[in-house]
């Protein structure tokens, strides 16, 4: 069975190529477009991975982090942040939230599936 | 004669006087031993004759006594009291010729000694007048330093008493948030009332704890620490002070830190309002293109893997990713024109551009290529043609100029060209500044390096070259040649300027022929815990003399402050720099009468504040002073009457120049001001304006101080009182 990847940015275009790009790799793909929409769609879906932007409408990538570890039942779910700030002061509240992962913008989508492969363990 | 022989001689007259009278009498008592036994005369006789003799004795004995009295008594005693009121007076007097010849010699050794202390005290005069001369001389000099610096300095001692300022600080720290000319800063003021105690007491402690250290690690730089804080005005700028310590020998009002004593501080000021607004503009514009540039880029970069990763994708997914590239680019070009537009606008500031008439600009670049050079025989011609009389320009002038004579110069020395021509003319928002000479065509590649090199020849040294200039001035410059007219010129085109208004913090020049009063280090001694007024001698308080015009003499009745003029007196001195002289809206008609009193028009109030604003002002110029006014009953009185609707409370301690005057002339009918001057040789001008009235109110109050010391009315406490009885006395007639 393949692994399941929600995708929650705002940014529709680059939301396009991390799309087409998982979707080519095999993964099934879901996407949110802000931060209450991925909340949903993560606890009725059960994604393996999110990969979460940081700046987003109604609800940040900060705090959807936080409420995901918050809740127990979501623990093995993993998430990578995305974000365009890329301060080391962002990364470490990132991480400190909860995140397993780390990516700023722009990256190379190399990386991105790396990173992605990494965390599912495969 | 010598003094023995004298006395030899004198008991030599002694004993030949005694003999005399013996052997007379003995004489006598012979011829009556002979009487007695041959008859003739009687014995009555010869007592007569025995009572003359004794009285002509007594009579030389007489004379003898007094002459000596006079000579050896008299003459000591009287020259005593002549030393006496000699060494008293000053200057010199010396002592007449006396009594005997002893005291003569004397008086002349005691003349001698006169002459001395005379010789000295002229000596130690003149020094003290030469040392005056060189202080004030050196204060002049301080003051003239300190009227040019381009920061606001302020001195003040511990207790925060403003004992020197600066004009540019006047102007940074007086303007209050309404932008009026309440003076919060001034002598013997407290810094307080402009900066936070709290901040400024903090900074202190830091002060002495670095000097603390620097005593401890024996490190006499470090002696004199400083620090530093940012704090904001009333008026919203941000100021950022350095603070060090002003050291001071032994004295009543020091903080000894270790070794050295610390007498008070030196502020120097600095408005880091705009540099502190330019730093947070560029952080912000840095800031906004790395991370407003990050999210498109991301984008941009994914869409462009995925399209040479999967080239076997369909067209359609291929136009998807095409266009996400092509509007993400588009949206990051629109940013980067934003910030150097920004930027841009940043640079100009950053350079020290100054704006300068063009044609100003011209005659000086046209006066510097013509300078004649030592290396050079021949002196290169210039002239100025179509200059724009009207266009400013803003550059870095000192460059551009430099520019300029470089590139003449080489002109010159590398292609002989005789004269140049300089002309400026505007061209839309643009200046265009040619300068241009006939024949000689240089090629381009020639002219490029022209440009491009440093400049460092025609006697300049610069690592500059004339791009780097012309592109700090935000403008451009380049070669070109016109063959029909067979010109060459090198064209520079420069944003024109708005013609400067008045600079928001021009210095105000001081009134001619008077040098302000900014400072007074008498101030120095001041202790706030000496501040019990009552009993403090007149002469070491501050004073607000101030003086009122209104609408009429009711205030009860509804009659209105219109105009209040004040000034003050520290250290004995007027301080005709430092006043208030503000007009204020009475918000009712004025009656013809008082116009003829005080001049004020009704249009000239229109705009002015009304006295809910110029009361608050005026109490905070009259703070920690005694109120001196003429006749001050009347304006006191309208000013409490407006306690409450302006909320503030006029509590000063108040002498009134109308009382004092009688308490000094009591037997004088009239105590009107003008009477008061003329008795006191104050000269009047500028009546029945508050502030002229109010400066000779000053005048005359400082030349009553002396008249009332005369009476043993030294404190306030005492003028005050000496003011009440002739009051009540007033009263009862």
């Amino acid at each position: 069975m393949s692994k399941k990847i929600l995708i929650a940015d705002d940014e529709q275009n680059i939301v396009i190529s991390i799309e087409f790009l998982l979707r080519r790799e095999g993964f099934a793909v879901l996407v949110a477009g802000d931060g209450e929409e991925a909340l949903a769609k993560v606890r009725a879906e059960r994604p393996d991975l999110v990969l979460l932007d940081v700046m987003m409408p109604r609800m940040n990538g900060f705090d959807v982090c936080q409420a995901l570890r918050a809740d127990p039942d979501l623990s093995g779910t993993r998430i990578l942040m995305l974000t365009a700030k890329g301060r080391d002061t962002e990364v470490s509240k990132g991480l400190g939230l909860g995140a397993d992962g780390y990516m700023t913008k722009p990256f190379s989508t190399k990386e991105l599936l790396a990173e992605v492969r990494k965390l599912l363990g495969m | 004669m010598k003094p023995n022989r004298r006395l030899l001689l004198a008991v030599a007259a002694a004993c030949l006087f005694v003999l005399a009278v013996v052997v007379a009498t003995a004489a006598l008592m012979l011829a009556s031993e002979a009487d007695a036994s041959g008859g003739g005369r009687t014995s009555e006789e010869r007592i007569v004759a025995l009572v003359v003799l004794a009285l002509a004795a007594c009579a030389v004995s007489c004379w003898v006594i007094y002459s000596l009295y006079g000579l050896y008594v008299s003459a000591p005693l009287r020259m005593a009291e002549e030393l006496a009121a000699t060494a008293a007076h000053r200057g010199l007097r010396l002592l007449g010729e006396y009594g005997a010849e002893e005291l003569r010699v004397l008086v002349q050794a005691a003349n001698q000694v006169l002459a001395v202390r005379d010789a000295l005290e002229v000596d130690v005069a003149e020094r003290i007048r030469q040392a005056r001369a060189s202080l004030e001389e050196e204060r002049s000099r301080l003051a003239a330093l300190m009227a040019d610096l381009s920061q606001s300095v302020v001195v003040c001692n511990l207790d925060g008493r403003v004992l020197l300022y600066n004009q540019r600080a006047r102007q940074e720290l007086s303007s209050g948030t309404d932008g009026g000319n309440a003076e919060l800063l001034g002598l013997g003021r407290s810094i307080y009332t402009v900066f936070d105690r709290a901040l400024i007491e903090h900074a202190l402690e830091r002060l002495q704890q670095a000097s603390r250290e620097g005593a401890e690690a024996a490190d006499s730089r470090r002696l004199l620490g400083s620090a530093q804080f940012v704090t904001a005005t009333r008026a919203g700028r941000l100021l950022r002070a350095h603070m060090s310590p002003v050291l001071g020998g032994e004295g009543p009002h020091h903080a000894r830190v270790g070794a050295v004593s610390i007498t008070g501080f030196v502020l120097v000021l600095e408005d880091v309002t705009s540099t502190n607004e330019r730093h947070a503009r560029r952080d912000a514009l840095i800031q906004s293109l790395i991370e407003g540039g990050r999210g498109p880029l991301g984008s941009i970069r994914a869409a462009g893997e995925m399209l040479s990763d999967f080239s076997d994708m369909p067209g359609q997914q291929r136009d998807r990713f095409l266009g996400v590239i092509r509007d993400e680019a588009r949206a990051l070009s629109a940013q980067f024109e934003n910030a150097a537009a920004a930027f841009s606008n940043d640079l100009r500031e950053r350079w020290l551009l100054e704006e300068i008439l063009g044609a100003e600009l011209v005659a000086v670049a046209a006066r510097r290529i013509g300078e004649r050079r030592a290396s050079e025989r021949r002196v290169l011609a210039v002239k100025s043609e179509n200059i724009d009389e009207d266009l400013w320009l803003r550059v870095d002038s000192f460059g551009l100029l430099q520019a300029l004579r470089y590139l003449a110069l080489r002109l010159q020395d590398e292609y002989e060209v005789r004269e140049v021509r300089l002309s400026l003319t505007r061209s839309g928002s643009l200046a265009q500044l040619d300068l241009s000479w006939l024949g000689t065509f240089m090629n381009n590649e020639t002219a490029m390096s022209w440009l491009q090199d440093p400049m460092t020849s025609g006697g300049e040294i610069s690592p500059l070259s004339v791009v780097d200039v012309i592109e700090r001035c935000n403008g451009d410059i380049w070669f070109q040649r016109e063959r029909v007219s067979h010109r060459a010129f090198f064209r520079t085109m420069l944003p024109a300027a708005e013609a400067p208004k008045d600079l928001p913090h021009a210095i105000m020049a001081a009134p001619e022929g008077e040098r302000p009063e900014f400072y007074d280090f008498d101030i120095f001694l001041w202790s706030a815990a000496s501040h019990e007024l009552d009993d403090r001698p007149l002469v070491e308080l501050s004073y607000t003399v101030f003086d009122t015009e209104t609408t009429g003499l009711l205030p009860s009745e509804g009659d209105e402050i219109i105009q209040i003029g004040a000034t003050r007196i520290v250290n004995r001195r007027l301080l005709r720099h430092e006043c208030l002289d503000q007009l204020v809206d009475p918000r009712r008609p004025l009656s013809p009468q008082s116009i003829a009193i005080h001049g004020i028009t009704p249009d000239l109030l229109v705009g002015q504040p009304p006295i809910e604003i110029v009361l608050p002002k005026f109490h905070a110029f009259c703070a920690d002073t005694v109120l001196v006014g003429h006749n001050a009953a009347f304006d006191m009185r309208f000013l409490q009457l407006k306690e409450e609707q302006t909320g503030v409370r006029f509590e000063q301690p108040v002498l009134d120049t109308f009382l004092l005057s009688a308490v000094i002339h009591p037997n004088q009918t009239s105590h009107r001001l003008e009477a008061i001057a003329e008795r006191l040789g104050v000269s009047v001008f500028g009546r029945h304006t508050a502030l002229g009235d109010a400066m000779v109110t000053g005048e005359v109050f400082l030349k009553m101080l002396p008249l009332l010391a005369e009476m043993g009315i030294t404190t306030l406490r005492q003028a005050r009182e000496a003011s009440q009885r002739t009051f009540h006395a007033r009263l009862k007639y």
